[in-house]
């Protein structure tokens, strides 16, 4: 096998087409996922190729979506669900909590719901209200849900298709600015980094960056920008489980975080790694973890969208902070 | 493994009946009778109609202009659905409350809207941005089939104060399918609230086609809650104006709920951003323009003499100038003060709220003096 360039959302697309010529049970299921391959293109080709029966153009009902999803993974199959904006999970909200979390536990371990989700997330795209929210923290909240983000084509290819043999069920944030970004990805994934970790995406020894989904970028090119300061960004992939071998280990090293995430800082994701890293590395800090992130008000309009996601320069700012403590 | 033979053909399928649509104008634009509704329209309210219909496609053409020019983020055209929404809103007294989707454009012309403030949230400005009381017309909707519950709330409460008002609820085919929907049909049913469902079929919901919502024709599901649903040739004017005047009427005098399930077409792509192209015949919208409803009003217009082609020619000038007028004032808008952005978040002062803005207001001020 070899390596091809591919953007995000094509890259995706392949994973999803390796899984399903993989195993037969697994189905793909969503809104407009079928003829039209998706408004993102990520199913593009799926139902010519796979019929529709493993294909599902469904009603238009998310709670359907997820709720028949849960069905047919307790026959066997493992449905990958595709909801088609990030804020029109919730209609499938109650499912995913109530019924797609719990269910190993309740059944004492005896069945597994391997179902994954997919959310294309975030800003940064001029559309309309509600398609660009970021709500990872109401699923990092649930235990019993493995909640992970791709930051670039290359994990859109592997974490999918390791989302779909995962036996938990898999809520999976798709950075949807970043669908047309491009790069190399190799096909062969056995030596793929696993689900669960997290990696260094650029060394540093001053101070670390936590990002995943849309700012992982964007912390690169701020580490990039930065001549002065040698700036170590970590793009987490797993929000649930964290991998606080990596964090930590990077930290330690650093003594200086900030967390960049597009959800609102206050309850967001970084208060968890925040409160962590404090617990775990107090006495290696040589300030307290700093975050950016989005604002404590409901996704502003397009036109407002710029001050509202982290880009260069805050992310910057929060590192002069940080240094100068 | 069979799966691929699991799709068959269920029971209880039904091959699609002889539609019972009513209508009362034909698409060759024939002023046809219909048992059920002896409707009288005067030559003047057709033309008033008419005038309508032509102003609502002028707006949607000047606001698609405006989204190709980059004037307008995105535009869901309501091309092709000008009669069902101009026909029932126009059914509405100045009392009654209208829920919209985000469609809506002629609906909002109708309730005296002012069209350029249905293009803030296309724009990004806002995210919606008048008051619903001004003229008895919510903020649209987007997350599907949302509005079909606050309506049916706001029908218990009209009913509740004992008032003669009625409210609609505009939703689209697929919608149908969402659990708030069938949930609204459940309560107003119960509750028996003075509420008209008016569901604009126009057959796609994005690119899936109706029978991937339905095996049964729309206006069937309001047997099963058990109140009346009708399917009316929602390309016509006058039939939609009559069924709604009815379902609003019945929803008034105590019979509760209707389901007006208005037969129609998109005739353009789902929005801006869509390419229909992708999974719709082209013949298929071919076949629906001979079934335009402002063409059917013309040409009844002319033909029963009701008016002549200078009438046509002053509502076309018009159209133009509301539709200039609006496309100028479209590119006068000013974009939101950075303020906005924690404005009306809360009723009063909110500790976090106040603290992000001032944060953010003294890091922009660190960059005053940094050439950039
Ligand atoms: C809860 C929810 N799910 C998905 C979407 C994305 N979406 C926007 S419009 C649309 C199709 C709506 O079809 P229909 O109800 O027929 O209305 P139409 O657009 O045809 O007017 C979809 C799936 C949404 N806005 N809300
Ligand atoms: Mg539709």
């Amino acid at each position: 096998m070899s390596a091809e360039d591919l953007s995000l959302s094509r890259a995706m697309n392949e994973g999803l087409r390796k899984a399903m010529e993989h195993d037969p049970r697994v189905l793909v299921m969503g809104e407009d996922v079928g003829r039209l391959g998706g408004v993102f293109r990520v199913t593009d080709g799926l139902q010519k190729d796979f019929g529709e029966s493993r294909v599902i153009d469904t009603p238009l009902a998310e709670s359907g979506i997820v709720g028949t999803a849960i069905g047919l993974a307790l026959r066997g199959y493992r449905p990958v669900c595709e909801i088609q904006f990030d804020g029109f999970v919730f209609p499938a909200f109650n499912q995913i909590t109530t019924q797609l979390a719990k269910m190993r536990l309740r059944s004492l371990g005896m069945l597994e719901l391997p179902v994954v989700v997919r959310i294309p997330f975030g800003g940064g795209i001029g559309a309309a209200e509600h398609h660009g929210e970021s709500p990872e923290a109401y699923f990092t909240h649930t235990g019993g849900l493995r909640v992970v983000a791709c930051s670039n084509p290359s994990d859109a290819y592997t974490m999918i298709q390791q989302a779909i043999s995962c036996p938990d069920p898999v809520i999976l944030f798709e950075p949807k600015r970043r669908y047309w970004d491009r790069a190399r990805v190799e096909l062969d994934t056995s030596g793929a980094v696993p689900l669960g970790r997290a990696v260094v995406a650029r060394p540093g020894r001053d101070v670390t960056l936590l990002a995943y989904g849309p700012t992982v970028r964007t912390c690169l090119e701020a580490a990039q920008a930065d001549g002065n300061r040698s700036i170590e960004v970590v793009d987490l992939r797993s929000l649930s489980p964290l991998d606080e071998e990596t964090v930590l280990a990077s930290v330690r090293k650093t003594g200086r975080c900030v967390v960049v995430h597009e959800a609102p800082v206050f309850s967001g994701y970084g208060a968890e790694l925040a409160a962590r890293i404090t617990e775990r590395c107090f006495y290696d800090l040589q300030a307290p973890v700093l975050r950016v992130g989005g604002f404590s008000t409901p996704y502003p309009p397009s036109r407002l969208e710029r001050h509202y996601l982290p880009d260069l320069d805050r992310v910057l700012d929060a590192v002069d902070q940080t240094m100068a403590w | 493994m069979t799966i691929d033979a699991a799709r068959g053909t269920p029971r209880g399928t039904v091959a699609e009946p002889p539609p019972e649509l009513v209508q009362l104008l034909t698409p060759d634009g024939r002023r046809v009778e219909h048992p059920d509704y002896d409707a009288v329209f005067t030559a003047q309210e057709v033309r008033s109609l008419y005038r309508d219909l032509v102003i609502v496609r002028r707006l949607d053409e000047e606001a698609l202009a405006l989204a190709r020019q980059g004037e307008l983020a995105v535009w869901p055209s309501l091309r092709g659905q000008e009669a069902a929404q101009v026909g029932s809103a126009r059914a509405l007294l100045p009392g009654d409350m209208a829920f919209p989707s985000y469609r809506e454009h002629g609906v909002a012309w109708c309730r005296g809207v002012d069209p350029v403030r249905e293009l803030g949230s296309f724009r990004g400005i806002n995210h919606a941005g008048w008051d619903p009381r001004e003229h008895n017309l919510h903020l649209p909707t987007i997350v599907i089939g949302s509005q079909v519950l606050h309506a049916t709330g706001y029908a218990m409460g009209v009913q509740r104060d004992g008032a003669e008002d009625a409210v609609i609820a505009y939703f689209g085919d697929g919608a149908t399918s969402e659990g708030d929907v069938n949930e609204a049909f459940a309560w107003a049913a119960v509750q028996n609230a003075p509420i008209v469902f008016f569901c604009q079929n126009n057959q796609w919901a994005i690119s899936e086609p109706t029978e991937r919502q339905s095996r049964v024709p729309l206006h069937r599901r309001a047997d099963g809650f058990g109140f009346p649903g009708v399917r009316v040739d929602g390309n016509d004017v006058l039939a939609c104006l009559a069924v709604t005047a009815r379902a609003l009427d019945d929803a008034r005098s105590g019979l509760g709920p209707t389901l007006v399930e208005a037969f129609t077409y998109r005739m353009g792509a789902h929005t801006t951003t869509d390419d229909p192209g992708r999974y719709r015949p082209r013949a298929e919208a071919e076949a629906w323009l001979l079934k335009d409803p402002v063409d059917r009003v013309k040409t009844h217009l002319l033909s029963s003499g009701a008016a002549d082609e200078a009438f046509l020619a002053e509502v076309e000038a018009e159209a133009a100038r509301i539709g200039t007028d609006m496309r100028t004032r479209c590119r006068e808008l000013p974009d939101p003060d950075l303020d906005e952005l924690w404005d009306n978040v809360y009723a009063a002062e909110h500790p976090l709220v106040e603290d992000e803005r001032a944060r953010f207001a003294a890091y922009l001020a660190s960059f005053e003096d940094v050439p950039r």
